[in-house]
């Protein structure tokens, strides 16, 4: 798979409870992209101080629209970078960088498969969903968030899933608690084969927990600050176990972003685990 | 100062080439060591083989995990790094990595980095003896650990040792730059003593070293604590360090290096006296950006009249 750097342009951006849809106009950036894919966009504009760029899953592509190839993300307007992005306007120029990084791997049987999202990282569940279903699998889908304006797609989540459930930590929406209070049960009740996952590290850390408990693989796409997102800056680096079972300090953007939950060691993120190759002695 | 070109000519008439220690260049302009792996996944973006010169990143004798993250901090129009020289070491960059760049067709330059003088030794022994390589720049901007940590390009006598034992183990036909910090008070005097030593030239400036602080936990953001200052905001420190270095010693082959984002920013660096130059932190932002200044540097000097990179060299020193 190949990156493409394009001059985009914003088609639209709508405010969705806490969080921004943004759709851009990017040509050659749709057609490749697949569910886990990211897109690196830089921000603050052709002069900009600000010189990292930012990650964002995609959430929806399209070729075939009036703007010609369009993609999608969902951010939250959290830091200085995106808070540039929430002033975005149509027509706006905006430079992208995608598709970057590895996808979700899709079974080869028609599976039973759990999706979980975690705030606005339940952006790239629903074209999952879809491409889940498309070969025969159910996709039954949890969608979880401390409020509900933090909450991302439960309409579309019941065009696209299976089966869909929502947590809120305040209770606002659905069942009171994490995804991990629901995820265990609906493992076991669909006889998932793979649960796959996107949001914050301690949510996809008790995902990869919960799937491993119950016999099922996990996919998790993770989320490490990045400073150019195409595999040349080394700071987007997480400890992850490789088959020959030696841990390695691998880049999330191009080896990642979606690990087999079983072989990233979510207890040493932040640090270099004793036995990493290379590491200090 | 004395005005230099004339009417505007065309860029087609405009020559980047250049002749650095006698290896022929066809631009300027190649990556810096630490922002472009070793070239592989830029080649998305552009043609490898076009850019002046691709140089790797520090290569060590060992694989090495690198430092904890997090390992960045953005800061005003730059960056603070703290990777810690993460790589696979000598054995799988020969087998893998330098392979690729040389089938590529593009000139490579490899960075080496040690911990003590005799891994410098070793590396210059097994990258100069691999086929291909067109430079090789001496990442001294290191720890030693022989001598209390002490970074070696901080120090005229370390530093000197590290040239002078590296040089004999390397091709003469095989140019040698050492890469300098500014960290320190008379950056001449270090460019002096690896000439003397037996450099071909000198590669300034590399980073500058910081420290930002979390607003949350009000301690250093960075995993390692301090980190490397790069990117435009260190731009005039290193245009600064190649002006001294050239006025100082006027034969010494330079390549600047320090936050060129623009074709005109290249240009300083030139009528500064820099004989090439190297992009780096500006590839995070923008991947294409190496042929991009190469673009742009050709229209600065086409706008002014200027057919070649001779007729500006060092100009600032007129």
């Amino acid at each position: 798979m190949s990156a493409t750097q394009v001059r985009g342009t914003v088609v639209s951006r709508t405010p969705v409870g806490d969080y921004h849809h943004l759709v851009i106009e990017a040509q050659g950036v749709a057609a490749s992209a697949r569910p886990g894919h990211f897109v690196a966009l830089a921000v603050g504009g052709p002069d900009s101080g600000m010189l990292l760029r930012r990650a964002f899953s995609i959430y929806r592509t399209s070729t075939t629209g009036r703007y010609g190839d369009t993609v999608e993300i969902v951010f939250a307007a959290h830091g200085k970078g995106t808070r540039w992005m929430a002033d975005l306007a149509p027509g706006d120029p905006i430079d992208v960088v995608g598709p970057v990084g590895r996808p979700f791997a899709l079974p080869k049987e028609p599976v039973s498969c759990v999706l979980v999202g975690g705030g606005y990282g339940s952006a790239p569940m629903f074209a999952l969903a879809r491409a889940l279903r498309d070969r025969g699998c159910a996709a039954h889908l949890v969608l979880g968030a401390a409020t509900t304006p933090r909450l991302f797609g439960v309409l579309e989540a019941n065009k696209v899933a299976t089966s869909v459930h929502v947590t809120t930590e305040d209770g606002s929406t659905g069942i009171r608690g994490r995804v991990t209070d629901v995820l265990a049960s609906l493992v076991d009740d669909t006889d998932a084969a793979v649960v796959y996952a996107c949001g914050p590290m301690g949510m996809l850390r008790a995902v990869a927990d919960v799937a491993e408990d119950n016999g099922a693989w996990s996919q998790c796409a993770v989320e490490e600050s990045m400073a150019c997102g195409i595999g040349v800056c080394m700071t987007c680096v997480l400890p992850v176990e490789g088959e020959d079972g030696i841990v390695r300090m691998v880049r999330s953007c191009v080896e990642g972003p979606v690990f087999r939950g079983d072989r990233v060691r979510w207890d040493a993120v932040g640090t270099i685990p004793a036995g990493t190759l290379g590491g200090p002695r | 100062m004395t005005a230099v070109g004339g009417a505007a000519i065309s860029p087609a008439e405009v020559d980047l080439s250049v002749d650095l220690c006698g290896v022929s260049l066809p631009n300027p302009v190649m990556t810096a060591s630490g922002c472009a792996a070793a070239g592989r996944e830029l080649d998305q973006f552009f043609d490898v083989a076009e850019l002046g010169a691709i140089v790797t990143k520090s290569i060590m004798l060992n694989p090495r995990s690198g430092r904890p993250t997090p390992r960045m901090v953005e800061t005003p129009s730059g960056m603070l790094n703290s990777i810690g020289l993460q790589g696979p070491g000598i054995d799988a960059f020969l087998a893998r990595d330098l392979p690729w760049l040389v089938s590529r067709g593009a000139r490579a330059v490899v960075s080496i980095a040690g911990d003590k003088p005799a891994d410098y030794v070793e590396l210059a022994r097994r990258v100069g003896q691999a086929p291909g390589v067109a430079a090789i720049e001496v990442n001294i901007s290191c720890p030693n650990v022989e001598n209390r940590g002490l970074v070696f390009a901080c120090d005229a006598d370390s530093s000197y040792r590290v040239v002078e034992e590296v040089r004999p183990h390397i091709p003469r036909d095989i140019p040698v730059f050492a890469k300098l910090t500014p960290d320190v008070t008379d950056i001449s005097s270090i460019a002096g003593a690896v000439a003397d030593a037996g450099a071909d030239g000198v590669t300034v400036i590399n980073t500058l070293l910081g420290i930002a602080m979390d607003p949350d936990t009000l301690a250093p953001r960075l995993g390692g604590v301090t980190g490397g200052l790069s990117g435009p905001a260190v731009r005039p420190v290193a245009v600064r360090a190649v002006w001294q270095i050239r006025k100082a010693l006027p034969d010494l082959p330079i390549i600047g290096v320090g936050g060129i984002r623009t074709g005109f920013d290249a240009l300083e660096f030139v009528l500064a006296g820099a004989d090439a130059v190297q992009v780096g932190t500006v590839i995070f932002h923008d991947p294409s950006a190496p042929m991009r200044i190469v673009g742009e540097l050709r229209d600065e000097l086409a706008q002014r009249g200027i057919s070649s990179l001779d007729k500006v060299r060092g100009a600032a020193h007129a």
